[in-house]
């Protein structure tokens, strides 16, 4: 049986919960991309602006001094983090900005948290001579402001939510809002495996070139699959991007490393998947942060690209079925695991990403207890740089930009 | 054909006055729960001033990605102060003592997590007609349909300017009680015009669908503006315009004050009648 079925259903999970308004554009899109895929010219461009443009394939770095801390494992990561714009977001944005063109819309609306998304569909408008608007929660534009500047420099309108808790969730909604009065001239350039069908298998589908490289790259390398591949899951596309290629590969285990904020037994988190229960955000069934009226709680993680109380539909089902395990990393396991690959590689990751970097040394600990003898090898998914976090890193670690010294001054 | 259900039936008693319909939103739990019961009694009107002929009671969810900057602000400021879902019971059993029907409308997610027929079975029993589903179409209600047919309840699914022909009949063949058009492409909210794509929207429903009842709804805010829409439709659905008037009252520090309501429905009342 093949996934998602003609309405977008991953069993009980996905679907169609939008007003009817949308219905005709996302049948829409689901044709385009259909139409996409089949014709020739449609890869061969996408292919040349991932290799001339993106700067696909990114490479795989072993990580030997961080690997020490990982039990008897081997780590290495998939390095989207070396990506024009500086993380996997770029894949999918390209891919839906030549949609767009395909079915003869000339602008784009986007949400995002971080900005990253944000960004990369800015810099995607740019190229392909879209216009752009970029909603974004009043709290992230705030915490930010880096990004909004980024956005504006490259041509795109930046618009801040003050609804609702004014971050990820209702930065969507406002984007939706807008959706159904453009709908005609506009795409909206969804930027995960979330939302109503056929966002969650389109972006999917322009993600899964991070394992179908790494699958490559590491069966040249080593002549093997990998034991297990590693991603943070936020909304979930590079988590799935890095999953693709391996789910009918029984033998690599695929582990998804949710925000857990302060602890999913505090109640402030992000982890839908563990801490949620099945209900329908966004368009989607999935697992949700809601309380018991149904109503969306608020998500809380020190990593704004996380920081979203759903997650795609595809996690929820490969969650229900076992095929993929999702487990909750804190802020400070993630920000330990920051520093740590920092340190000791010399790659600073976003801390989207230090939580798959800090699940995978987990997980190398938790082999070498469980399996002495083995010698696992495990590929983490390090999906963004970490230059956007500066701050937030600076912060979290009491530095305040003074030197260590000063020399050379006055007697 | 449609079956005109029990919230259509108020449709077919304004028709047999000659006249269309007048449906009021209201938000449950805006400024609080027992005004809102008020306030919702109130747009029934009286013997001595007309009201609306059907009440919708908008039961508030925390991402109504159909709702403009009015419709989210009561709803917003309802959660804050504590609405539940179970309340909306009581809205209904208010309005029914009035004697004018009421339907719910609300976002799927809070129907799914009471459960579907919980929530029908809640629903039937406090008197209520129906439910309107801005976010879900007849494509995910299987366990809709099922609980909705079980308890006797309408449904009301939506069509919008740019639903294609295909979905129109299956969406109206999936109704009971009456279809809710979308006037223009866009959210809940005031509009100073009314919108060219209603009429144009109603005339392809009346095509498709010739038995089904229309109800047009989504920038209606005056008794000129309701009496235009229903020349061409069977009923004039008004929600922003009225919430406005309690959100004036609260601000002038007068929450419980029902008058600026009960003369913005006076001029509604009066549009459908042939008036203004």
């Amino acid at each position: 049986m093949s996934l998602p079925d003609a309405g977008g259903h991953y069993d009980i999970f996905g679907g169609k919960y939008v007003p009817e308004a949308l219905h005709a554009a996302l049948d829409q899109l689901d044709r385009a991309y259909t139409a996409a895929l089949a014709d020739p010219a449609f890869g061969a461009e996408l292919g040349r602006l991932l290799r001339d443009y993106a700067g696909r394939p990114s490479p795989i770095t072993e990580l030997p001094k961080l690997s020490r801390h990982a039990g008897n494992a081997r780590l290495l990561a998939k390095r989207e983090d070396l990506n024009h714009t500086g993380s996997h977001k770029i894949n999918n944005v390209l891919g839906q900005a030549l949609l767009t063109r395909r079915m003869g819309k000339n602008r784009v609306i986007a949400e995002t948290g971080a900005g990253q998304h944000g960004v990369a569909a800015a810099t995607a408008a740019a190229l392909l001579g879209l216009e752009c608007r970029v909603y974004m929660g009043r709290v992230d534009t705030d915490r930010q402001a880096l990004n909004v500047a980024r956005m504006q420099l490259l041509g795109a309108e930046v618009i801040a939510v003050e609804s609702g808790s004014m971050t990820l969730k209702d930065a969507m909604n406002e984007a939706m809002r807008e959706w159904v009065a453009t709908v005609d001239h506009t795409h909206y350039l969804i930027g995960s495996v979330a939302g109503p069908h056929p966002f969650p298998k389109v972006v999917k589908g322009f993600q899964r070139v991070i394992s179908d490289e790494a699958r490559a790259q590491l069966l040249e390398r080593d002549g093997r699959l990998p034991d297990a591949v590693a991603a943070c899951v936020g909304g979930g596309s590079n988590a799935m991007g890095m999953f693709a290629a391996f789910v009918d590969d029984p033998d690599v285990r695929l582990c998804g490393f949710e925000a857990a904020g302060e602890g999913v037994e505090t109640g402030r988190h992000a982890a839908s998947i563990t801490g949620g229960s099945v209900g329908v955000l966004h368009g989607m069934r999935t697992y949700v942060l809601q309380d018991a009226d149904g109503q969306t709680l608020d998500s809380h993680s020190i990593s704004a690209g996380l920081d979203y109380p759903g997650v795609g539909p595809e996690h929820a089902y490969l969650a229900a079925t076992g095929r993929a395990t999702y487990e909750p990393v804190t802020d400070a396991e993630a920000m330990e695991a920051f520093r740590l690959l920092t340190r000791e590689e010399g790659i600073m990751p976003a801390i989207e990403s230090a939580h798959a970097v800090a699940g995978a040394l987990r997980l190398g600990r938790r082999l070498a207890e469980e399996q002495p003898d083995l010698r696992p090898t495990i590929c983490i998914c390090l999906s963004g740089r970490g230059d956007k976090d500066t701050d937030t890193a600076l912060k979290y670690f009491g530095l305040d930009g003074t030197p260590d010294a000063v020399v050379g001054g006055g007697f | 054909m449609t079956d005109a259900g029990r919230s259509g039936q108020a449709f077919l008693r304004a028709r047999s006055e000659g006249r269309g319909a007048l449906v009021g939103y209201l938000t449950l739990g805006y400024p609080d729960v027992p005004t809102s019961y008020r306030a919702m009694a109130a747009i029934c009107g009286d013997a001595d001033a007309p009201g609306v002929d059907l009440v919708e009671i908008g039961l508030p969810y925390s991402d109504p990605i159909l709702d403009g900057p009015v419709i989210q602000r009561s709803g917003t400021q309802a959660l804050q102060r504590g609405v539940r879902t179970r309340d909306v019971f009581g809205a209904v059993e208010a309005v029914a003592a009035t004697g004018t029907p009421a339907v719910c409308m609300t976002y799927w997610n809070l129907v799914d997590r009471y459960g579907v027929d919980a929530f029908a079975r809640d629903l039937a029993n406090a008197g209520g007609c129906g439910l309107i589903t801005p976010d879900l179409t007849p494509d995910e209600a299987g366990a809709w349909l099922a609980a909705s047919d079980a308890y006797g309840l309408d449904r009301i699914f939506l069509v919008a300017p740019s639903s294609t022909d295909d979905r129109i009949v299956s969406t109206t063949r999936a109704c009971r009680g009456w279809v809710y058009a979308t006037a223009v492409m866009g959210v809940t909210g005031t509009r100073a015009q009314t919108s060219d794509l209603a009429p144009e929207l109603v005339r392809r429903v009346r095509a498709l669908a010739p038995d089904t009842l229309v109800g047009v709804g989504l920038g209606i805010s005056t008794g000129a503006q309701a009496r235009e829409v229903t020349s061409y439709a069977d009923a004039a659905i008004v929600g922003s315009a009225l919430i406005k008037e309690l959100i004036a009252a609260e601000d002038a520090g007068r929450p419980g004050d029902l008058s600026g309501l009960r003369r913005v429905v006076a001029d509604l009342a009066d549009g459908v009648r042939g008036g203004r």
